[in-house]
């Protein structure tokens, strides 16, 4: 994984990625790449993915509710962990100059 | 009184008895914990806040509404969110974060729930991944039987506590080996029940299709009653299952198959032959040959089984995990909660620096190899091809339990390292997870039971695997073999981990 294909992916996962660390970090990578590959070597054919193990399990795997209003409106609670606040709202910086 | 050395039954007694009241209990469990914090097992504690649940549990009790768990101390993961304790999960990114809400764990276990008495937060490795507790963000935790190695991971502070008598059971959370693995290593018990069985609800997700909790403590008894108050369907986790209400201790002490000479006559336990490779320890094959041994004395019997996928279900892991991370993980943007970098010039750099000042190597490690293997041109080879040999790797698991009746092999293939051992190539502790791993793929139950030691006076755990719901007769098994030894039982030294943090 080059330099710059690292750069990429740390910016679809919004990172920041050390230059200093960059190198290591590519070995790191391509080590556990290369541990994943071995994936490739097995024939998978007419094999369905399996995204759930409930699926195994029972037939019901997206059980409905009702569709109601459950959830308290608590704001002041669940603005409390928020590093920055105004008025009731959450604080990001400035998007649109 | 040893009251770190009771069962949570004989706690539970002596509390409805009035030789000692919850408060006392909880002090006690307190003092312990302060003259034992150089094994950092503890994240956040707070005395008063653990006194004033004791008070409470002791009016419940005076008022004869306890039940077989009020008044007894709990020590909590610190991946389940509590409203009154910080809930780090051991990052930077939460390291102030207090939770609106109690996860649900919690809240059962709780004041308003079975009425026990949350002692603190226990240390974790961050956002629960790791297989040693180094990657804490607040300094690895201590193995109580040796302080210079790794106690395991990702519960490694449950596993710790209980195992140093820092608190009479705790909670754990197991996405490949988080329960079991520690447990092992801290020669606990510890039971990893099926996926669905208890509510994810404020757990502090790593991998949704994998993560499940659990209880960690001296014997597979009291994981049961443990068990017995945190399973049941939840409505606030749409993978919870709704099934009746079950009692996990029915089968305690019964035999196997009623009127049978042998109390456990006419199981079959089935021994994977490729968790007995040339990788494993040789003291840790000798003691499960010898706990083998055990349970066919018993009245068992042993049928070799092959689980030929088993090497691959580290790769496997390692797609399906991080993918499932990156994605969870992207809720901390420094926005709603959690740690906000200082200096930024816009949004997206405030997001970027937030997340690379909070996260630490691991976490960053995880979800740059998720994003990987999610974006367009290598989901298929990658993401695709893993979940297709997920389910291979369950319906081996299948076609083995038509011989057996549960699976018996070892927890990991070796006892716990030296601290920094491994921790500068991860790939290396990657590879100690190979027995642990299959089991949550699968979705099985599994539990982890002392089963010796080793000449350098480790513990060594016995895995355990059963079919989806199996946990009552699983741990009927587990008892009986705790009734025939006595490795559950045996305490490490303590004065070797007096250091101060």
């Amino acid at each position: 994984m080059n330099i710059e294909e690292i750069k990429h992916l740390a910016q679809l996962s919004s990172l920041e990625v050390d230059s200093e660390q960059i190198q290591q970090l590519s070995t790191e990578l391509e080590n556990i790449l290369q541990l994943v590959g071995q994936l490739q070597s097995v024939d998978t054919t007419n094999v369905e993915p399996l995204c759930h193990p409930i699926s195994l399990m029972t037939e019901l795997n997206q059980p409905f509710r009702p569709d109601l209003v459950t959830e308290m409106n608590d704001r002041e609670n669940n603005l409390k962990p928020a590093p920055a606040s105004f008025e009731g709202l959450f604080l990001v910086p400035k998007v649109i100059e | 009184m040893n009251w770190h050395e009771h069962s949570l039954k004989s706690l539970s007694q002596a509390l409805l008895k009035k030789e000692v009241s919850s408060v006392e209990l909880s002090q006690y469990f307190l003092n312990r914990m302060v003259q034992y914090q150089g094994m950092n097992a503890y994240l956040d504690v707070d005395h008063d806040l653990t006194l004033s649940q004791a008070k409470l549990a002791d009016q419940r009790i005076a008022k004869g509404q306890a039940g077989p768990l009020t008044g007894i101390p709990v020590a909590h993961k610190d991946v389940f969110v509590t409203k009154f304790w910080k809930s780090t999960a051991a990052s930077k990114m939460l390291s102030h974060y207090v939770s609106p809400f109690d996860a649900t764990v919690v809240a059962n276990l709780g004041v308003d729930g079975a009425g026990m008495v949350c002692l603190g937060k226990t240390n974790m490795d961050e956002f629960a991944m790791g297989s040693s507790n180094e990657n804490s963000a607040f300094g690895p935790v201590l193995n109580p039987w040796g302080r210079s190695f790794v106690p395991g991971g990702s519960s490694g502070g449950s596993a710790a506590a209980v195992a140093a008598g820092l608190a009479p059971i705790a909670t754990g959370t197991d996405t490949g080996g988080s329960i079991r693995q520690p447990a092992a290593f801290c020669g606990i018990t510890g039971l990893k029940p099926t996926y669905g069985t208890v509510s994810r609800f404020g757990m502090i997700a790593y991998a949704s299709s994998l993560d499940q909790a659990g209880p960690m403590g001296k014997s597979a008894e009291d994981c049961g009653l443990l068990l017995n108050a945190i399973a049941g369907h939840d409505p606030k986790d749409s993978t919870s299952l709704e099934r009746d209400k079950e009692n996990y201790l029915q089968h305690i002490g019964g035999n196997w198959l009623e009127g049978a000479a042998k109390p456990l006559q006419g199981l079959r336990i089935g021994v994977p032959k490729e968790f007995f490779t040339q990788g494993l320890q040789e003291e840790v094959r000798q003691a499960l040959e010898s706990a083998l041994d055990t349970y066919q004395r018993l009245g068992a019997t042993c049928v070799s089984v092959s689980l030929p996928q088993t090497s691959l279900s580290i790769p496997v892991y390692y797609v399906l995990a991080p993918a499932e991370a990156s994605s969870n993980l992207s809720r901390y943007d420094g926005v709603r909660y959690g740690y906000r970098a200082t200096e930024y010039k816009d949004l997206a750099q405030m997001y970027q620096r937030s997340r690379s000042e909070g996260f630490g190597a691991e976490v960053k490690r995880r979800i740059l190899i998720g994003t990987y293997v999610l974006s367009q041109g290598y989901y298929d080879a990658y993401y695709l091809q893993a979940q297709k040999i997920r389910r291979i790797i369950a319906q081996d698991f299948q076609k083995a339990f038509l011989d057996c009746d549960v699976l018996i092999g070892p927890v990991a293939p070796n006892t716990a390292w030296k601290i920094g051992e491994k921790s500068n190539d991860p790939l290396e502790m990657y590879l100690e997870d190979i027995f642990t791993l299959s089991i949550n793929l699968a979705g099985l139950p599994a539990m982890s039971i002392p089963c010796g030691q080793s000449t350098e006076n480790l513990p060594i755990g016995l895995q355990m695997i059963g079919n989806y719901f199996a946990e009552a007769r699983m741990l009927q098994i587990a008892d009986h073999f705790q009734r025939e030894t006595d490795f559950h039982l045996q305490a490490p030294t303590l004065d070797t981990v007096e250091v101060v943090k």
